[in-house]
């Protein structure tokens, strides 16, 4: 199962080195992870997404905290978080068939940052399934993918929320990553629900 | 361990000619060179004594040394350096303090290192590198020594400025100590041992470090475990390694006799509580006697102490005391359901969860348990091998036996890793903390003989055995060269079977005798000792043992016994790995031994 995990480490050299090293050797395979600032100087933030057993998020937690760099670990699997990737999309596309992706563009709320005679590309922010949903539909439509890169998953909890709160906020019976989506249908503003119909 | 303390001695170097560091409070800070530096603050965190090795990256340090009231002892091979800190640690309570140069000698550092992290030992080692200016060059001698030790270090630091070195030392010895306690590596660069900062020793004082936010002892866990422990028919103590750790001997014992709660102990936990106690069980595990592991089998309560349910001491998981509820102090929350699904987890200080535990439980006196195990201990006593009349043949657990006798169990024992470990284990029976030291988690041959250097030079007064086997004693025997150039009255038994015996063991068991590159050839131990300016004796007789031991105890300066044992004898009881705890190779009875009887597995259902 994938768990997510933000950490506040201290920004120094070597210490996602540390970070990556403990999950080497706890034989835990991370499948992204972003770092970058936050809103403290000297502190970085990680989103750590890692596909581990269900009962390893404990284990995970506590030897992260071990780490001395780490200031604070959550475990966001079961709570209610804004779940955010970037992508950048490059497509093969001239002149000529550029204005069907130009639609496609449009309907998934991404943006073009680069046209040229060759090919154009994608920019595009949103829950995983969104960018995996323009990535769907570009193939299907038999346009010629040329790079993709993603960010991962970088998610942040909802408000300020007391504990108890929090628990209200549970979807019971979600994993993670179906949660937060769930959440993002219903309550974000700009969300595009589905892939369009074909 | 408790949380760090600040360290009594005082941070200016005593005695020191120059640099001058300042006498009052108000000039406290003195322009040092970073060598100076460091030395400045070791001797502020209380260092009198480095186990070291010099080379080209570390000689600002090495130069700066005749400066500071600091003993160096002169090791023989890195490896070394770091066990005899290792050492120290475990027999003082200290920070064991290790030195190299860059590259190889920091590279030699490794398996110490590895050693002291898993058994939690707190050292601080400071290596030598290149000049930051040539950092990541492949310059001669440099290597990532930081990279290298980051899985076997509690922490490291790589520090290219003066002005970090004595924040970073100081940090480096309360992450050492606090909490779970571990080995710290400080990666200094040539050019900042040599550059000049300020040096103002309180200033570059750690901040408190966060406590493990996980570690908790909610009062609710607390009830709970009183509860269970009140309601417990067949409670067992497992006592670990962490009772030295916290210094909890005194509430183990308390809740040990108040509830008359047999105690099993750990291989790292023996000392912690008294062997001779009533309610002492011994060792459990792989080679605990059947009566331990048969308790911990059959009881209905565990409770934990300072132990981490290793693979050696559970057997198969599955198996592991399935009618047992289990209690677990432990300081290291990820140590918590990590092997052994627990009932209550207690996660900080065992002596404190102990403090708040006790008042919660009043006195038993009566416990048909303990009658029970001891009932179920039948004639296993009987045919342990110290009952053995004198066949002519010298077994090893008689020269351990005849050790623990002469010397009132009352040394220091420090052993290697084989079967004469086991034996040691089984035989000497330690009645006090510290007073074993062994490598357990790591289980590292050659660590013996310098371990016990360390443990000597922090006991002086206390009487030092090395008891090490033909094996492991060649690892690392040319520390008995550091042993003559200290002139350090220490011990040696050489325990000779002419075998890697523990693996000559398992291919007897388990792999049809096949002894491949199990039978060693060996020098001639008590002339290798002579050679070295130490005494030796070689002994083959039972009745040599005793005067052999006293005469090596009579002697002022170090002394080196060649017990030369039976070959082919085996550590009994033997749960093979992965078993479970009842499943058990037992001992071959006393009148069949001598004739090579062989032993078959049986379970304890087959009685
Ligand atoms: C550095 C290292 N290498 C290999 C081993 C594997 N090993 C464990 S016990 C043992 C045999 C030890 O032989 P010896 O030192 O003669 O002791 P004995 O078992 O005979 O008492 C070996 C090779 C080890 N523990 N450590
Ligand atoms: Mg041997």
């Amino acid at each position: 199962m994938l768990h997510t995990f933000v950490a506040l480490v201290e920004d120094k050299p070597g210490v996602l080195t540390r970070v990556a090293s403990l999950f080497r050797r706890l034989n835990i395979n991370i499948v992204s992870v972003t770092v970058g600032g936050t809103e403290r100087t000297g502190v970085s933030r990680m989103t750590i997404v890692a596909d581990a057993s269900p009962t390893a998020g404990h284990r995970i937690m506590a030897s992260l905290y071990k780490l001395e760099n780490v200031l604070e670990v959550d475990d966001v699997g079961q709570l209610s978080c804004v779940t955010r990737e970037l992508a950048l999309i490059k497509v093969a596309a001239t002149v000529q068939t550029r204005s069907h992706i130009f639609e496609l563009v449009e309907v998934f709320r991404a943006r073009i940052v680069d046209l040229a005679p060759e090919s154009l590309m994608i920019e595009m922010t949103g829950v995983e399934s969104k960018i995996e949903g323009l990535i769907q539909v570009l193939t299907e439509s038999g346009d010629e993918i040329l790079e993709v890169s993603r960010t991962g998953r970088m998610v942040m909890r909802r408000g300020q929320h007391t504990s108890r709160v929090l628990q209200a906020m549970r979807v019971p019976g979600y994993e993670s990553s179906g949660s937060s989506q769930s959440e993002d249908a219903a309550l974000e503003p700009d969300a595009v629900h589905t892939q369009p119909a074909d | 361990m408790r949380e760090a303390k600040e360290p009594a001695i005082q941070s200016r170097p005593k005695g020191t000619a120059k640099p001058q560091t300042g006498n009052t409070p108000a000039q406290s800070t003195t322009r040092l060179t970073g060598a100076e530096i460091l030395w400045a603050t070791l001797v502020g965190e209380g260092i009198d004594t480095v186990f070291g090795y010099p080379g080209g990256a570390i000689l600002p340090v090495y130069d700066a040394l005749r400066k500071f009231p600091v003993r160096h002892i002169l090791v023989r091979h890195e490896q070394g350096a770091v066990h005899m800190a290792d050492g120290y640690a475990r027999a003082s309570g200290k920070v064991g303090v290790a030195i190299a140069t860059s590259g190889p000698g920091a590279t030699n550092m490794v398996t110490g290192l590895a050693t002291a992290m898993l058994d939690s030992i707190p050292l601080v080692c400071i290596t030598g590198q290149v000049s930051s200016k040539v950092l990541g060059s492949d310059a001669f001698q440099e290597v990532d020594i930081t990279g290298v030790t980051l899985p076997v270090t509690k922490h490291s630091y790589l520090v290219t400025r003066p002005e970090d070195i004595a924040p970073a030392v100081r940090e480096a010895f309360l992450i050492a100590r606090s909490g779970r306690p571990g080995p710290v590596l400080i990666d200094l660069t040539k050019d900042a041992q040599a550059a000049i900062a300020d040096f103002d020793f309180e200033a570059a004082a750690a901040e408190a470090r966060r406590h493990h936010p996980m570690r908790s002892v909610a009062p609710d866990a607390i009830q709970q475990a009183a509860e269970l422990i009140r309601n417990a028919k067949r409670p067992v103590i497992l006592a670990g390694h962490g009772v030295m750790q916290s210094g909890a001997e005194e509430q183990v014992r308390t809740l040990a006799e108040r509830l008359q709660i047999p105690v099993a102990s750990t291989l790292l936990g023996l000392g912690g509580f008294p062997a001779t106690h009533p309610l002492s069980l011994g060792m459990m595990g792989m080679h605990g006697e059947s009566w331990v592991n048969e308790a911990i089998q059959n009881s209905d309560l565990l409770i934990a102490a300072g132990m981490r349910f290793d693979d050696r001491v559970t057997g198969a998981l599955p198996t592991y005391a399935p009618k047992a509820k289990k209690i677990h102090i432990e300081i290291d929350p990820a140590e918590i359901n990590k092997n052994v699904k627990v009932d209550v987890a207690l996660i900080g200080d065992l002596a404190e969860v102990l403090e708040q535990l006790l008042p919660l439980l009043s006195a038993r006196t009566d416990s048909p348990w303990l009658r029970q195990i001891n009932e179920s201990k039948g004639d296993a006593a009987v045919r342990d091998i110290t009952n053995l009349p004198d066949n002519g043949h010298l077994y090893a657990a008689h020269v351990i036996h005849d050790l623990w006798r002469v010397t009132d169990g009352k040394a220091i024992i420090v052993t290697d890793v084989g079967q004469h470990q086991m034996w040691e284990a089984q035989y000497y029976k330690h009645e006090t903390s510290r007073s074993l030291i062994t490598s357990g988690g790591l289980g590292t041959m050659g660590f013996a003989l310098p371990a016990a250097i360390g443990a000597k030079i922090a006991c002086p007064d206390r009487e030092v055995w090395v008891i090490a086997g033909d094996g492991g004693f060649q690892m690392t025997a040319c520390e008995l060269s550091t042993i003559a150039q200290e002139n350090l009255d220490l011990n040696i038994a050489v325990i000779n079977n002419g075998y890697l015996g523990m693996v000559r063991q398992w291919q007897e068991f388990f792999y049809e005798k096949n002894y491949a590159a199990s039978p060693i050839l060996s020098p001639d131990f008590a002339m290798l000792a002579q050679a070295h300016g130490i005494a030796g004796a070689t002994i083959q007789q039972r009745a040599q043992v005793v005067p052999a031991v006293s005469e090596a105890r009579k002697l002022k300066g170090p002394y080196l016994i060649n017990f030369q044992v039976e070959k082919e004898d085996s550590v009994y009881p033997m749960i093979p790995s992965g078993a479970a705890l009842h499943e058990l190779i037992r001992r071959p009875s006393v009148t069949t031994a001598h004739l090579g009887h062989n032993p078959i597995i049986e379970t304890a259902e087959d009685q």
